[in-house]
């Protein structure tokens, strides 16, 4: 390592001071991190950090209100929606976010989820999903991949008797209430720099008042698949992206 | 003589490897000691980094700070 490199002036990049210096107690290359991280990263350019209001849901990123330096708020299983819906009402100024996995998000909170998108709440909801509910054991999730094995679905999912993948994402982008909706991953450089530009963007559209930004992150969960992080990530970009393709899904007509 | 060059937060480090596949000189690699948790943790191992930050931008724990030389 050459030392004399290592001064202010040469600093390229460190961990942002929007997250806090708590150890993450996500499992090592859980892409939960890496989007934490990125949020972080978009509060501090942007310079809203005393006007941000985090909602943290129920699942692995239970937790999250440790991590960022930002008020945060924890909401019942499923119901950040509703929550952030009341917190940007009285405070219309504030940039509100969730934080949900997608049992939160996709299963026991799609009433929510679709009702806040639907009313065109103007917060950003990110989305984390790894297609199986991994805080709780590594259960099936309804967006759980046919044939994939989950401890509730030991077999491989059976599309006869589970039920077929939630493509939430799509239903939401449906919505008249959405504004943009995209979705993204996280193990690569070059992913993490757009899904980062994405993130951005949900909070510019904040203060254009024209509806929710919803933004999907597709991650791995290397201790729900049983893989070790890398071999997850790999895993994620051959067989989750073919049903989670990457990509906007609804851009703003301004944009196009 | 190098361009760039990283710090680890070699406590916090949970030896993920991640950041080793998006290295593009491949300086950086999984020790065989191991840090207080019991991961086994990153280091350089030779003095080709050109400081381009990619293995900081995938950690998922944060635990890179990139130097390059100007």
């Amino acid at each position: 390592m050459n030392e004399s490199i290592i001064k202010p002036e040469n600093l390229v990049y460190r961990k942002t001071p929007v997250l806090t210096d708590n150890v993450l107690h996500y499992c090592p290359g859980c892409g939960h991190g890496t989007v934490h991280r990125i949020i972080a990263e978009v509060i501090e350019e942007m310079g809203i950090q005393e006007t941000t209001v985090g909602v943290a849901p129920v699942g692995c990123s239970v937790l999250a209100y440790n991590y960022f330096e930002v008020d945060m708020q924890e909401a019942a299983h499923g119901r950040a929606p509703a929550l952030a819906t009341a917190i940007k009402r009285l405070k219309p100024d504030f940039h509100v976010f969730t934080y949900q996995g997608d049992g939160d998000l996709a299963a026991i909170g799609t009433g929510e989820t679709i009702h806040a998108c639907n009313r065109g709440e103007n917060i950003t909801m990110i989305f984390i999903n790894n297609g199986i509910y991994g805080m709780t054991g590594g259960q099936m999730a309804p967006t759980t991949l046919e044939g994939m094995k989950t401890s509730t679905s030991p077999y491989g999912r059976d599309l006869r008797t589970m039920g077929n993948p939630l493509r939430i994402t799509e239903i939401l982008a449906q919505l008249p209430g959405t504004y943009y909706v995209t979705r993204q991953a996280v193990y690569t450089p070059a992913l993490v720099r757009k899904c980062k530009k994405a993130i951005r963007q949900g909070f510019e559209n904040q203060k254009k008042q024209k509806g929710t930004s919803f933004i999907e992150v597709v991650s791995n969960c290397n201790s729900g698949w049983k893989m070790s992080p890398v071999a997850s990530n790999k895993w994620l970009e051959e067989n989750m992206l073919t049903l989670y393709p990457l990509g906007d899904i609804k851009v703003p007509t301004e944009n196009k | 003589m190098a361009k760039g060059t990283i710090v680890i937060d070699t406590e916090k480090c949970k030896g993920c490897a991640v950041c080793t596949g998006a290295c593009p000189n491949k300086v950086i690699a999984l020790s065989s000691k191991v840090n207080g948790k019991g991961y086994n943790y990153l280091e350089m191992v030779n003095e080709d980094c050109i400081g381009c930050a990619n293995c900081a931008i995938v950690c998922p724990d944060g635990v890179i700070t990139v130097y390059r030389a100007k």
